[in-house]
């Protein structure tokens, strides 16, 4: 007989989507269109403080409100479905375990991407990726750094950039570029929610996504060249 | 002493650039911006990078099986710290 306390399926939250959860990248001079969470939602307040007191129905709900954005940080990070979701199931199994821990100091929803952002990256130093600090991650070595080269005007990218070829370039980026650029350019987190889940300065995450843009550039722009050669 | 917007290098601006970028003020009439191209094509590249990023990924759906092993996988820990 099932257990009326584990949801044969979470509570469907696709009628009550969380803050933030369409991407909403910015473009590097138009303010965010829609930051995750500015303010408390009172339907996951509600089922943060029942799932603190052991209510599995709450919790279901959370995972429902959350699963899209994790599940969908985890695929960016890793490129792999089997993985994301092993690490997906990880993000939420310590959200079970440490939700007694949540204090409500910040915003849920930056609390457990943070922690579902150790995930990953613990999940990439076993995989042999050099990190032993996240400050490491962000830093890539020398050879990974993006380029200091000014851009001829007759090379600009505007209007040509290629699906796929965007995508492969993100997942040659150091995971500490692509951590930042994912989270900012594509899932819309302001800097000073990336600094408090990350752990670093506002000007850090400045920083690192300006490199991992320009990264990216070069990525793009050395591509058709690559094309040509074939 | 700090220079001038208008009489800025190229590498003297581009090391504000992540500050002038982050802070979401448009800097399309930046005076170094207005008179460097090689500078004004940098930062159309940035925005269109940011532009195509914001459009690249849509938002996954993790498959319904994941709620389940998610589920054992909490009553397996209950099951381990409930005494005997």
């Amino acid at each position: 007989m099932p257990d009326p306390r584990f949801p044969a399926r979470p509570p469907d939250a696709a009628s009550h989507p969380p803050a933030g959860d369409a991407p909403a990248g910015i473009p590097a001079s138009t303010p965010a269109p829609s930051a995750p969470v500015a303010t408390p939602d009172p339907v996951e307040a509600d089922a943060v403080a029942r799932a603190q007191k052991g209510d599995h129905f709450a919790f279901a709900q959370l995972y429902s409100l959350h699963k899209r954005r994790i599940y969908t940080l985890c695929l960016r990070m890793v490129a792999n479905t089997a993985e994301a979701e092993d690490l997906t199931q990880e993000a939420f199994l310590q959200l079970y375990r440490k939700i007694g821990t949540f204090s409500g100091d910040s915003a849920f929803s930056t609390w457990l991407h943070r922690m579902a952002i150790n995930v990953v990256l613990m999940h990439l130093r076993k995989k042999g990726l050099p990190v032993s600090s996240l400050d490491e991650a962000m830093e890539p070595a020398a050879d990974e750094r993006p380029g200091r080269g000014f851009s001829a005007p007759d090379l600009n990218l505007a209007g040509s950039i290629d699906r796929l070829v965007l995508e492969r370039a993100i997942a040659t980026l150091p995971a500490g570029y692509r951590l930042i650029f994912i989270l900012h350019d594509i899932k819309g987190y302001e800097h000073n929610e990336i600094a408090s889940m990350l752990d670093c300065s506002l000007g850090n995450s400045k920083s690192q996504l300006h490199k991992a843009r320009l990264k990216l550039r070069d990525a793009l722009r050395a591509y058709p060249r690559q094309e040509d050669r074939r | 002493m700090t220079e001038e917007p208008d009489n800025l290098s190229c590498a003297a601006f581009q090391a504000q650039l992540p500050e002038l970028i982050g802070s979401g003020v448009p800097l399309v009439f930046h005076p170094h911006i207005q008179s460097c191209e090689c500078c004004r094509a940098l930062l159309a590249d940035l925005e269109t990078i940011a532009e195509a990023a914001r459009n690249l990924f849509p938002i996954e759906e993790p498959p319904d099986k994941l709620w389940k092993q998610i589920e054992a996988a909490i009553k397996s820990q209950k099951n381990c710290s409930d005494p005997c």
